[in-house]
């Protein structure tokens, strides 16, 4: 128990090494080598949830026995524990989905997709789990290069997507890596917690002030937030839809984590808010952010297009929960994180299915779809009525809880936002709905389309799509028990200054 | 005070419709009795389950039960109280007629999709109820929410490019009313101390009959408040200028027309300002803000307007249409007046205009099914084709109009008298007005249909008997409760217990029955 921290992101390492080399050897052994240690990480991390679900103490594990401010330290708190076991349950789903996808979509370069695509849960999972700033900076790096790797494997245009993404990946990288440095010659330590100790004396200093604006604005970068999002429409639409569903739905997140984190646990109270207003700054550009992903989603052709517009603006919920500085805004931030990490992972790895199925990608071309495939297009409604918002589904009580934080923040303006941003997503997730549901058959509006080739879906691609449709219920459903297991133990620092 | 049972019946008179929908799905189009069957078997489960509950509301002990948290501090909690199930008799009772009407209309026009369609009216139904049925806020918006969703598929149903335009105008309406709602919702929420370091009190959006809004909030906030809930409840209700959905929904087969938008879904809205009034903000705020005044205005020109222009449809459903936008509004205005009497005849007239409107649009349905006959001025003689429907029709006709010995008399009687209690001769008027105009263009329909005469409608010769007997049973029920109002289902006295809670104040106009 107590190795659960450290245990969590070796485990995975050492799965994409062996898995490289076994991929060497034999195709299927790569896979499975891989499914093991993601399936192996899956179990640490709901066992490390189930401690801190039941009360448990935050688990701290100093690597090599060499205590903090000497040695990394890894933390296996309430809020890495949450993010954590997004990240994994989601990752394991994509995990059993992909195999299908990849050889579809990328034919001949499976052997290499397995080991990034553990390189990536191993970077997300230790960004959530080290305590210190500087390790961060590497998992950050371990996790963005696979990704690199992992989204041009399509080939063609995602590779020139993608390099797009690495060039803008690395000025977010290495503005946060800026603000490490300035906050090291501060204070000169980089453990989180020790860094919180010694910044409140140093809070008026212009370094530390410095360091704070460099590393959000480098996280933000990572986080795409609008306007650094302009990369992640060609990447997400040209990348292989198993990829997509890997990286849409936790890898920025991760980056809005570590925004989190800095404002929780690390900067003292009030630091981004009195000082220099770059709260405010967050939120505001997150505002313009959700409206524009909205409306550029609704004049999408594209399937995954209009998915990659959707999480631009999705991505705005996080920042302007964070923005608000209150404890409602911040819950519905982080279960924004976990909602919006099921229902983009649901709609993605549906467009999967559908372009296994069928071919077809265009949004006009999915008329009809519903008739033949019904359970994948109950899902897709479930996770489109989620993404407007509509309850009981888990994306009614995200903007429920934003809601209220803005209303609490007595942010009128941004209040407005998530009414409109509501409201635009309704136009285009129920447009796809009409069209999905559309029956050639009986409806003198539905045009003939190629008929869909028979075929049934395989077990592994329909099966992670129903439990990540039925999650998305359960999300919704069990919110409080989430809000009171763990998000009110995460944002007890606010509750408290 | 009223006392609080523990009960699963609220929440098994919920389910039970949603099952049902499961089984209509699972059976599906090739073994369409058993399928039907279901339908039968879910309407007089949930109508029977409402119905047990009602001696046990009528003797003050109202059955609750609470599930889950759905946010910190605000419980899924049902509450079944006079108003709720004064709501949940009328529209799980007219459920069972309009199954058995839409099984002849259903098979008579050939429409496709038929499990859908019955699937998606079983759910909308467990909405329905579970709008009367929620304690709070949360789980109010909750239903009302799935509500407005699962209603979609039954206005699409004919597939035309006419109808999903129509659709696309329905979500609009009904999407931008649920945000609206959970908006002022959230407000309501965070007034109540959502944000303070204690958080919610238990219960702290509850449904409290005379109201639970803090009048100590600014002017600015109480009247946000207001206008979001405005826009939720105003769309559903077609409050003008908020209305114009309606009328185009009226696309949807008729059995639809006449169950959810002259019945359930519609009367959620009116439903909505009931319990935003009466029970949420009260009467007292209500009227001492000016949001009471407001409401009545709105309702006030709407109910006239609405007569106005329903005499220039020659389409028949929509001139039942815009005869629904005014009578929600007479069930509005009712409330906006405050007045205990305005709030008795409002309570009243939910129920009495269900029973007339569903009358007439199962005559509309039963005229077109059997003769394909849409337009008012096609129907010359058609009463000696079908004398029973017609008849019906007529019935129905007076009984809107205000003439005594249908329900729509009682009803439009205290919604009178309570404008006179409130001094308001202008909306006494309006009232009076809107009921010759009722006449105008209702009466002549029945005129028509039996002086004058016609080669096509010569020979007695009725729609199915799947159509008849409930457009009959429906129209005796609307005599009935002329006759005898408090017969049913003590609907009366259930309306009399509303504006007790409501208003503090007892009246026991029939005597005390």
């Amino acid at each position: 128990m107590s190795q659960i921290p450290v245990l969590i992101p070796t485990v995975l390492l050492l799965a994409a090494l062996i898995s490289l080399l076994a991929g060497l050897v034999n195709r299927r052994a790569g896979y499975a080598t891989a499914l093991i240690g993601v399936v192996l990480t899956l179990g640490l991390s709901l066992t490390g949830l189930v401690h801190i679900w039941m009360g448990g103490e935050p688990i701290r594990y100093a690597l090599g026995n060499w205590l903090p401010p000497i040695g990394i330290e890894f933390v296996f708190d309430a809020l890495a524990a949450y993010m954590v076991a997004i990240i994994m349950f989601v990752g394991t789903l994509v995990f059993i989905y992909a195999p299908r996808s990849l050889a579809l979509e990328a034919p001949g370069k499976e052997g290499l997709a397995w080991p990034a695509m553990v390189l990536v849960l191993a970077g997300l999972t230790g960004m959530c789990l080290t305590g210190d700033l500087f390790n961060l900076y590497v998992f950050l790096e371990i996790a963005a290069l696979a990704a690199y790797a992992l989204l041009a494997i399509g080939g063609g245009a995602g590779a020139v997507a993608t390099f797009r993404y690495l060039l803008i990946g690395a000025v977010g990288g290495g503005f946060y890596l800026i603000g490490v440095a300035f906050l090291y010659f501060s204070a000169g330590t980089l453990n989180m917690a020790e860094m919180a100790m010694l910044l409140p004396e140093l809070s008026q200093s212009r370094a530390v002030q410095a360091a704070g604006v460099f590393m959000v604005a480098g996280l933000a970068i990572k986080m795409a937030l609008f306007p650094f999002h302009f990369w992640l429409p060609d990447v997400y639409t040209h990348a292989p839809s198993a990829v997509a569903g890997l990286i849409a739905p936790v890898m920025t997140k991760v980056s809005a984590y570590a925004i989190i984190r800095l404002f929780l646990d690390v900067f003292p109270p009030g630091f981004f808010t009195e000082g220099i207003p770059l709260l405010a700054a967050l939120g505001w550009v997150s505002a313009v952010g959700i409206l524009y992903g909205s409306i550029l989603a609704i004049g999408q052709q594209d399937y995954r297009r209009m998915l990659a517009y959707s999480s631009v603006g999705q991505l705005g919920y996080i920042g302007l929960g964070v923005a608000m500085a209150n404890p409602l805004g911040m819950i519905g931030a982080l279960l924004h994180v976990l909602n919006h990490a099921f229902m983009k992972g649901l709609l993605f790895l549906v467009g999967g299915v559908v372009r296994l199925r069928t071919g077809r990608t265009r949004i006009p071309d999915f008329q009809g779809v519903g008739r033949k495939m019904p359970w994948t297009m109950g899902a897709f409604t479930i996770g489109a009525l989620a993404m407007v918002g509509i309850p009981p589904t888990a994306g009614f009580f995200s903007k429920w809880y934003l809601l209220l934080g803005a209303a609490d923040a007595q942010a009128w303006t941004w209040f407005a936002v998530i009414i409109a941003s509501s409201l635009l997503s309704a136009i285009y997730f129920f447009r796809m709905l009409e069209m999905v549901w559309r029956n050639p058959e009986t409806d003198a509006a539905a045009q003939e389309m190629a008929p869909v080739p028979e075929g049934q879906t395989p077990v592994s691609m329909i099966g992670p799509v129903a439990i990540l449709a039925v999650a998305v219920m359960v999300a919704g459903i069990m919110n409080v028990a989430i809000v009171s297991a763990l998000l009110d133990r995460v944002v007890a620092p606010m509750a408290g200054g | 005070m009223p006392d609080f049972i523990q009960s699963w019946a609220p929440l098994l008179a919920i389910l039970v419709s949603a099952l049902g929908a499961v089984a209509i799905v699972a059976t599906g189009e090739k073994r369409r009795n058993l399928r039907e069957t279901w339908t039968i078997i879910a309407a007089v489960a949930k109508f029977g389950l409402v119905l047990s509950m009602l001696p046990s509301v009528l003797a003050g002990n109202y059955p609750e039960v609470k599930l889950m948290q759905l946010s910190p501090g605000i419980e899924l909690a049902l509450r079944v109280d006079p108003a709720g199930i004064l709501f949940a008799l009328s529209a799980s009772f007219l459920w069972i007629l309009t199954s058995f009407y839409a099984f002849g209309y259903m098979r008579g026009t050939n429409e496709k999709k038929q499990t859908r369609f019955f699937a998606m009216l079983a759910v909308c139904l467990s909405a329905t109820i579970g709008i009367c049925f929620s304690a709070n806020l949360l789980t109010f918006v909750l239903f009302y929410e799935i509500l407005s969703v699962a209603t979609y598929p039954l206005v699409i149903h004919a597939g035309s490019e006419k109808a999903y335009r129509i659709g696309r105008q329905y979500l609009v309406y009904a999407i931008t009313a649920g945000i609206a709602l959970v908006a002022g919702i959230a407000l309501v929420a965070v007034a109540q101390g959502a944000g303070s370091a204690e958080g919610l009190a238990a219960g702290a959006l509850d449904f409290t009959g005379g109201g639970f809004l803090s009048p100590d909030l600014s002017m600015g906030m109480l009247w946000t408040i207001f206008i979001c809930f405005f826009i939720g409840f105003g769309v559903k209700a077609g409050v003008m200028p908020l209305h114009s959905w309606l009328p185009n929904a009226m696309i949807a087969p008729t059995p639809v027309s006449a169950l959810l938008h002259a019945v359930a879904v519609v009367k959620a809205g009116v439903f909505g300002f009931v319990r935003l009034v009466g029970y949420t903000f009260g009467p007292d705020l209500t009227g001492a803000m000016g949001a009471a005044a407001m409401l009545a205005a709105f309702a006030g020109v709407t109910i006239l307007l609405a007569s106005a222009i329903a005499m220039t449809k020659d389409d028949l459903k929509a001139r039942l249409a815009y005869s629904t936008v005014g009578h929600l509004s007479y069930i509005v205005l009712g409330v906006a007046l405050l007045a205990p009497h305005a709030i008795l005849g409002a309570a009243f007239h939910m129920v009495t205009h269900a029973a007339m409107k569903i009358t007439l649009f199962f005559c509309a349905g039963a005229i077109y099914v059997h003769t394909h006959k849409k337009k008012v001025s096609q129907l010359d003689g058609i009463g000696r084709q079908m004398p029973l429907t017609l008849f019906a029709f007529g019935v129905g006709a007076v009984g809107l109009a205000g003439v005594p010995l249908v329900g729509g008399f009682v009803s439009k009687w205290y919604l009178a008298q309570g404008a006179i209690d409130a001094g308001s001769v202008v909306f006494l008027v309006f009232l009076l007005l809107s009921g010759l105009l009722n006449a105008a263009y209702l009466l002549p329909i029945v005129v028509r249909a039996f002086f004058r005469s016609s080669p096509e409608h010569t020979r007695f010769d009725e729609a199915s008997p799947l159509m008849v007997v409930p457009i009959v049973v429906t129209m005796l029920l609307a005599i009935l409760l002329g006759v005898w109002p408090d017969g049913i289902f003590r609907f009366f006295t259930l309306s009399e217990m509303i504006v007790e809670s409501v208003t503090g104040t007892a009246i026991t106009a029939l005597g005390g029955s």
